[in-house]
């Protein structure tokens, strides 16, 4: 996923020389196409992130469109207050891809895990957060974050995560995709976690239970009518993310049910990273593991709260 | 340098008097203020904006202007000052200082303000800006120069020297950073709290042209600024000697000016008499 979204920089960049490729510290084989070839457009800058949110903030301001690449914690708790001052505050034009969203970084431990970068970029007027499931989705989106206004935050998986989406239904920023329709419990999901998603429906589809499952790839703004839409008919709702469940897709879903009026209570769960640093090591998937989102965990869930065990 | 500078010594002008009443006229409407701030860096900005900056002021987002970035921004009161009597915006305007039918706030903002490049409050920000608006400049082959105000408490950040290696790094000889040395912060001396020095040394160290001068010696801020770039592929760095609350007896060197609320009349009109002319 972050090697389709470097070549739709690229690509971009490429078309419209407006655009322009600031690296942190990355590995030697960045955009070396765009560096040899555009090399106006290509930047690395060091180890220096808030330096490079505000000065990506003035270029925009002059012009340009700058995609920011790095690692995900660094590039939202590091630099939070350029983000929201210089890019928020000012509506700039900055694109921030931030490499290994969620628990990719392992087994690097806690100071890499980007765990919270959903809930503190929800918070920054302007922000549009988007999580793509896979590559192919990766591209479709990119290429629409060359005319959106204001700062995008753009989260990225591990890298090869199997392709999950599709190219027949569209994809819009701003509009969930319903990858599934079905009427006893409305499952929601972002960015890799569709995967798991998926995975789960086609479970309960097997116990009997026809979940709808619908997909955002753009957490902000979150597209509520989607939302509402299904949560009319459906008595079981489940988000399943890959990010503390305090603040992130499962709080945004949580906030619009509660204050949707809905005629009848819904039940209702999240399943995230619980309110913990995660302890260990390992991978990417045994973390998930450990904090059980999985399918298996999402069909008991929901099992459950059918009262259908 | 081979003289000591001494800001205490200049007497101050006409035109200096003016701009500090302006300022004390704003403070009293706001009731509030940086004082101390304003007063140290108002002829940095006065040289800038009678003499320096090429601006129009009827149209502020003219593409060639040159960029002023106040990155301590908490030193509005002198920036409305400036920009009021260019005619940025009405001068009724700062009778609204801080009041919130006003576009003029404690901090200066950017889309609020015109002549405001950048939202700055927040210290450690502004620097980078300049940076950004220079690479750009650079990158389109526009001959705009980018001028940027820090203060001197504001150069513990961290991000000034982020900025500064950037600067260096991308050969910004279209940069002008301009500290304005008044050896006071909130709690007290520079030295005391955090200490910069030798200051000088370390802006050349990273590469820097620096120079030194009066901070309240418009003749010699004007000859400095008007010889930059001083050397072809280096950033500038203009170290202004100044005197925190400078041209009221009673605010300079004072830190219960660094910042005032509840400013009474009687305090406004202390101040007025001493700036009368």
């Amino acid at each position: 996923m972050r090697k389709t979204s470097l070549d739709m920089v690229y690509e971009l960049a490429k078309r419209d020389p407006r655009v322009v490729f600031i690296g942190s510290d990355l590995g030697p084989d960045t955009l070396t196409n765009l560096k040899s070839e555009f090399p106006r457009q290509f930047f690395m800058e060091g180890v220096s992130e808030a330096n490079i949110v505000t000065m990506a903030a003035a270029m925009a301001m002059e012009g340009k469109i700058p995609y920011i690449n790095t690692i995900a914690t660094f590039l939202s708790r590091r630099c939070f207050e350029q983000i929201v001052l210089d890019l928020g505050l000012h509506n700039t034009k900055v694109r921030l891809i931030a490499s290994g969203g969620g628990m990719v970084y392992a087994p690097l431990g806690p100071t890499h895990l980007a765990t919270d970068d959903i809930a503190i970029l929800r918070t920054v007027p302007n922000m549009t957060i988007i999580a793509p499931a896979d590559a192919d989705e990766m591209r479709r989106l990119m290429l629409q974050t060359v005319d959106i206004e204001g700062p995008i935050y753009i989260r990225l998986g591990k890298g090869g995560d199997p392709i999950v989406s599709r190219d027949d239904l569209a994809c819009t920023i701003g509009k969930a995709i319903p990858m599934r329709e079905g009427k006893d419990a409305l499952l929601i999901t972002t960015g890799v976690c569709l995967q798991v998603t998926l995975a789960a429906a086609e479970a309960l589809a097997a116990k009997g239970i026809q979940a709808c499952v619908l997909h955002l790839h753009t957490i902000k703004p979150i597209d509520k009518e989607a939302i509402l839409y299904r949560a009319k008919t459906a008595n079981v709702i489940v988000t399943i993310e890959e990010h503390t469940v305090i603040g992130g897709l499962g709080s945004a879903v949580a906030e619009l049910l509660a204050e949707a009026d809905l005629d009848q209570p819904k039940r209702f769960r999240r399943i995230g990273i619980p309110d913990v640093f995660p302890d260990q090591y390992g991978s990417q998937a045994s973390l998930l593991a450990r904090y059980g989102i999985t399918p298996e965990k999402v069909v008991e869930t929901v099992a459950e709260l059918s009262g259908n065990p | 340098m081979n003289s000591p500078i001494t800001p205490e010594s200049i007497l101050l002008d006409a035109r200096s008097k003016e701009l500090r009443r302006i300022i004390v006229q704003t403070l009293g409407a706001g009731k509030r203020g940086h004082v101390g701030a304003a007063f140290s860096v108002i002829e940095i900005l006065r040289v800038l904006y009678d003499d320096v900056l090429r601006l129009d002021p009827r149209n502020p987002l003219w593409p060639d202007r040159d960029r002023f970035i106040l990155s301590k921004g908490h030193g509005c009161l002198a920036l409305y000052a400036l920009l009021a009597d260019k005619g940025f915006f009405p001068k009724e305007e700062l009778s609204k200082f801080c009041a919130s039918d006003g576009i003029l706030g404690g901090h200066p903002e950017y889309g609020k303000v015109p002549g405001v490049e950048a939202s700055t409050g927040s210290l450690g920000h502004g620097f980078s800006f300049g940076v950004g608006f220079a690479l750009a400049a650079k990158l389109d082959g526009k001959n705009h120069r980018v001028f940027v105000v820090l203060g001197d408490g504001e150069c513990s950040e961290g991000t000034i020297w982020e900025a500064a290696l950037s600067a260096c790094k991308h050969k910004l000889d279209n940069l002008t950073i301009l500290v304005d040395y008044n050896k006071q912060q909130t709690y007290g001396t520079i030295e005391e709290v955090q200490g910069l020095e030798p200051f000088a040394d370390k802006w050349a160290t990273f590469g820097f042209s620096v120079r030194e001068v009066n901070g309240h010696d418009t003749g010699e801020l004007l000859s400095v600024l008007g010889s930059a770039p001083f050397e072809p592929g280096r950033p500038n760095a203009i170290i202004c000697h100044t005197v925190k609350g400078k041209g009221v007896s009673f605010t300079e060197k004072n830190l219960a000016w660094h910042h005032k609320s509840k400013v009474t009349d009687a305090e406004v009109g202390a101040l007025m008499s001493e700036l009368e002319s």
